[in-house]
């Protein structure tokens, strides 16, 4: 079983290719049948993947395993594997995608090409966590904004079109100009292979650029066109802008898979990309970075607070916390990468739940104004239960796998930069009160709205929804070493590199 | 040595022959009677010739003192342009019988244009080049203006002849002050004049007109004004050929006059390529924004896509030649995809043109709905489709040359260009819903289409293996 990446990532396509074949008719029979049959493959996808990386994987080797590699165009490779960061995305991909089918459950509008969107998207997203080719992790990264395009354009809410064309400029804007740095560093090391480009040592003599000194040279230029991709992808303030947009037209669905799954690959393209390739530009640019990743933390937050529309809120806080994540990154610290690493896992079944939650209420009322709704806990305690929990989640409530994402990258800030850290921490505060603000208007008081009167509880479906979430969430909060352990020699091996190219580097420059 | 001469010209011999008995029976034999033989005729010639070409064996042979080249090069080439003419000439059918056009000259047209092109890609004197040019132009004015009855096509047809005979004479200009300064009309003997020490000022003069005048062929920008006006008022099969054959040739010839009478003035060449390049991928992005009717705006993708395999030529490399090879191969497949869908745009037998109308067809035909969005995305060079791949061949040369700011330039205006591609997509899929189009797909147009779109799909595998063969041609024209 040479191939069982390829197998585990084209399972979906496979599935989707079947739905396109043989399903026929729009009639509920077919629509059943359709969402049956991609439960079924995503279900597969997960128990194949989950027994194939426990049985395969080997958590202390910090090299890539399982890989497989072809030749393919332009002397190019398809090249897959993992390494203990990415088999993490790859599970938290196929976990969650059971899930994402699950909540698209009461759709009716074209359910065929919904569901096969969703299979090609899914394969596109394994595929970015493991691919290890330069172009080809481009070919998907990129691939991976024809479904999503689709999914907000067709099902989503009002303003879909604007949200989807915003989406999709902004995000291909970003990454074209990664490809040009592809490309650029192609040509210097000769080979798109990304354990080579990892061991290959970009130029960071310095140079000038139209009049402008770039310290870092070559180093500096390949990280901001990379930068430019993953920040428009996490997103980082102020690039942000087409994030909220996106989460609020976009249907249920789309929004899980967005805030758990697409907005991680910014954050797994900088920890494959960014830091390690690009080592003495990173120590360049990390005040820069972040600081930026400060200011996301406040401002959004800040922003969260007077949002109306829960989706929204919900959106901006993905940002805040998405905040984290940079600047645990550009610490360049055990602690920090661990953090960050941890807190998209955490983000990615957090903001998931989140924006089910929204969606089961939005499902009964049809708005997702926060001033349509008070007092649920009053018809749907079980509800509120769950929004409390999440809502606990998100603020970082120790027990929590929040918290330990937070914790650590605050650490890790502290250690580097005392303001940094403080600024942060506030951000933390700041969360703590537009999450309980939310929770407070949302399910608490009186229930006033004649129009609440009859709304019912979470149905089972709904509920078992929920259950995975709740569990992995509590799961990783006390138990953060399930994570921690996996991807910990890979982490170390990845800070090594790092640290003793930047240290070669500030030796030669203190020569010359 | 005219046996071997001939031997070497024997596929132009053989299309040129065809024509003239294809045009003598049908004249004498019931005229447009036999338009649907003639059509059908044609098209399996060119096919046929096609084949020929491709397993010819390889090597490069020449013939009338130089003035006719057959290298691997030409014979890819080639290979396009009769491909593509064969499958417009398939296209047109229906097309014609359903707008009473269903004339024998037509067919014999588009062969005696095909000829013209394969003349212009194995030019090797610039006799022969404006022999080809003006044999395939003077094929096309008339077919541009070939709906006789209608304001638009002959309207059409008279803008692309005053346009085109004035880039032809502009061509000619260069032509001459290129003889006169260096002696001769043969490209290896031009090429034999220019030293290292850079072109006296009458060659550069006559190698900017040469370009000026080729560059109108490609539709570059600024020579680009004709292009818009003559797609939306030929017939829509007639837009679909100009839109393919053609300029695979026209870009071919350029790529053979630069690098066999110019090779040592390749500095001096590149630049006025680069900003042709440039300019055309901007203008096609930003100016097709404004437009609502698709022929109009395939015209403005056509100019920027020229842009694209211009990049490819730029480079001055033969990584630079394959990529523009592999693009313009990827790019005919993906015009005759579009356009055939374009033909079928029709609503109670008038065509419509206007994108609105396509307002949600995904809902009334969901089949060719996804195929034309695959194939707008692959216009749009979303990966994983086929014209991804076109742009990285072109972005990885010009990066190779030194040249990324061309490449930056470039990727800049494929995010503008995504945008009216998308736009479409838009209309088909989350737009109002529209008068539904209740144009009936034959049979022919339907597999095309969806042929097209597959091989955008599948292209991701292996690129159909034309790797290989754009890596021998691109070798043959540098040797």
């Amino acid at each position: 079983m040479e191939n069982l990446l390829s197998i585990i990532t084209f399972l979906p396509t496979l599935g989707a290719a079947i739905l396109v074949v043989f399903l026929r008719g729009n009639d509920e029979y077919a629509q059943r049948n359709a969402k049956i049959l991609a439960l079924v493959t995503t279900l597969a996808t997960f128990v194949i993947s989950a027994v194939a990386i426990y049985s395969k994987f080997d958590p202390s080797n910090p090299g890539f395993q399982m890989v497989e590699s072809r030749e393919w165009l332009v002397g190019l490779n398809y090249k897959v594997g993992v390494d203990g960061i990415s088999v993490l995305f790859v599970m938290l991909t196929t976990a969650l995608m059971p899930i994402v089918i699950g909540a698209c459950w009461g759709v009716t509008h074209r359910v065929k090409e919904y569901m096969v969107l969703f299979l090609l998207l899914e394969t596109l997203m394994i595929a970015v966590f493991c691919v290890l080719d330069l172009v080809l992790f481009y070919v998907v990264f990129e691939a991976g904004l024809i479904p999503m395009f689709l999914i907000v354009g067709i099902w989503g809410g009002k303003d879909r079109v604007y949200a989807s064309f915003k989406f999709f400029l902004y995000t291909f804007f970003g990454s074209v100009l990664m490809l040009v740095a592809m490309i650029a560093m192609w040509m210097d090391a000769g080979t798109t292979d990304i354990p080579t480009l990892l061991n290959h040592e970009f130029s960071y003599a310095s140079m000038t650029v139209l009049g402008f000194h770039v310290t870092g040279g070559l180093q500096t230029l390949l990280f901001l066109a990379f930068f430019a991709s993953f920040a428009v992808k996490l997103p980082m303030w102020p690039v942000h802008t087409w994030l909220p947009d996106a989460h609020v037209q976009a249907p249920t669905a789309g929004s899980v898979v967005l805030a758990s799954i697409l907005l991680k690959m910014g954050g797994y393209g900088f920890l494959r990309f960014s830091l390690p390739m690009f080592p003495v530009a990173t120590d360049v640019l990390a005040n820069f970075v972040m600081i930026l990743s400060v200011i996301a933390i406040i401002y959004t937050s800040l922003v969260a607070f007077v949002q109306t529309d829960m989706k929204k809120l919900v959106a901006y806080s993905s940002v805040a916390h998405m905040g984290f994540v940079t600047l645990g990154l550009f610490t360049v610290t055990k602690q920090g990468l661990d953090g960050a690493i941890f807190q998209m896992l955490s983000h990615g079944f957090i903001a998931g739940a989140l924006f089910l939650c929204v969606g089961v209420i939005y499902d009964r009322m049809h708005t997702r104004e926060i001033d349509a709704y008070g007092g649920l806990v009053i018809r749907m305690p079980a509800y509120a239960l769950i929004l409390m929990f999440f809502t606990m989640a998100n603020v970082g409530l120790p027990g929590t796998s929040g918290f330990v994402g937070e914790f650590l990258t605050l650490v890790a800030a502290f250690k580097t930069n005392t303001w940094i850290a403080f600024a942060a921490t506030s951000g933390v505060i700041l969360s703590a009160a537009y999450s309980l603000w939310l929770y407070r208007r949302v399910a608490f008081g009186d229930l006033i709205k004649g129009s609440l009167k009859t709304i019912t509880d979470m149905n089972a479906r709904e509920k078992w929804l929920m259950a995975p979430l709740v569990i992995m969430t509590i799961l990783l909060g006390v138990y953060p070493a399930l994570v921690l352990d996996i991807i910990g020699p890979t982490v170390n091996a990845l800070l090594e590199n790092v640290t003793s190219a930047q240290a070669a580097a500030h030796a030669a420059m203190a020569l010359n | 040595m005219i046996g071997t001469d001939l031997n070497t010209v024997l596929p132009e011999l053989i299309l040129a022959i065809y024509s003239m008995a294809a045009l003598m029976f049908s004249v004498y034999f019931g005229k447009d009677k036999r338009a649907h033989a003639v059509f059908w005729m044609t098209a399996i010639v060119l096919v046929v010739l096609a084949a020929i070409i491709a397993v010819a064996p390889a090597g490069s042979h020449t013939a009338f003192n130089g003035a006719f080249v057959d290298d691997a090069f030409s014979r890819y080439t080639k290979v396009i342009c009769l491909l593509a003419s064969a499958t417009i000439v398939l296209l047109s059918i229906e097309y014609c019988k359903k707008n009473n056009l269903l004339k024998f000259e037509y067919p014999i047209l588009i062969a005696l244009a095909t000829l013209g092109m394969m003349m212009m890609v194995s030019a090797g004197d610039l006799m022969s080049l404006y022999m080809g040019l003006e044999l395939q132009s003077l094929a096309l004015y008339v077919v541009a203006a070939f709906r006789r009855d209608s304001l638009r096509s002959t309207e059409a047809g008279l803008k692309y002849f005053v346009l085109g005979a004035l880039s032809s004479g502009i061509l000619l200009y260069g032509a001459s002050l290129v003889y006169g300064f260096s002696g001769t009309t043969t490209f290896s003997g031009i090429a034999s004049t220019i030293t290292g020490d850079g072109l006296g000022l009458g060659m550069i003069f006559g190698l900017v007109f040469l370009c000026a005048g080729l560059a109108f062929k490609v539709s570059a920008v600024p020579f680009h004004m004709w292009t818009p006006d003559v797609y939306e008022g030929s017939p829509t099969p007639v837009t679909a050929f100009f839109a393919t054959a053609p300029k695979v040739a026209a870009v071919g010839l350029f790529a053979r006059l630069l690098f066999d009478a110019f090779p040592e003035a390749q500095p001096d060449w590149t630049q006025i390529i680069a900003v042709l390049s440039v300019a055309s991928m901007f203008l096609g992005a930003i100016a097709a924004i404004g437009q609502t009717n698709i022929k109009r705006l395939m015209a403005y993708s056509s100019i920027g896509h020229m842009g694209f395999a211009l990049m490819g030529l730029a480079a001055g490399t033969e990584v630079g030649v394959q990529a523009m090879l592999i693009y313009m191969s990827i790019y005919v497949v993906m015009n005759i995809g579009t356009f055939a869908f374009i033909l079928n745009m029709e609503r109670d037998g008038h065509a419509v043109t206007d994108i609105n109308s396509l307002g949600q067809y995904s809902q009334v035909e969901p089949a060719r709905a996804a195929a034309l969005a695959l194939l707008m995305f692959s216009l749009a060079g979303v990966p994983p489709l086929a014209g991804f791949f076109g742009k990285l061949y072109v972005l990885k040369a010009a990066v190779e040359a030194d040249m990324a700011w061309l490449a930056l330039a470039g990727v800049i205006a494929s995010v503008i260009g995504a945008f009216y591609y998308l736009r479409i997509i838009y209309y088909m899929y989350f737009g109002e819903e529209a008068e539904p189009l209740t144009g009936k797909m034959p049979a022919m147009h339907y597999i095309f289409l969806m042929a097209a779109a597959a091989a955008m799909l599948f292209g991701a595998i292996n690129l159909f293996g034309i790797e290989s063969y754009t890596a021998i041609a691109a070798e043959a024209l540098l040797k």
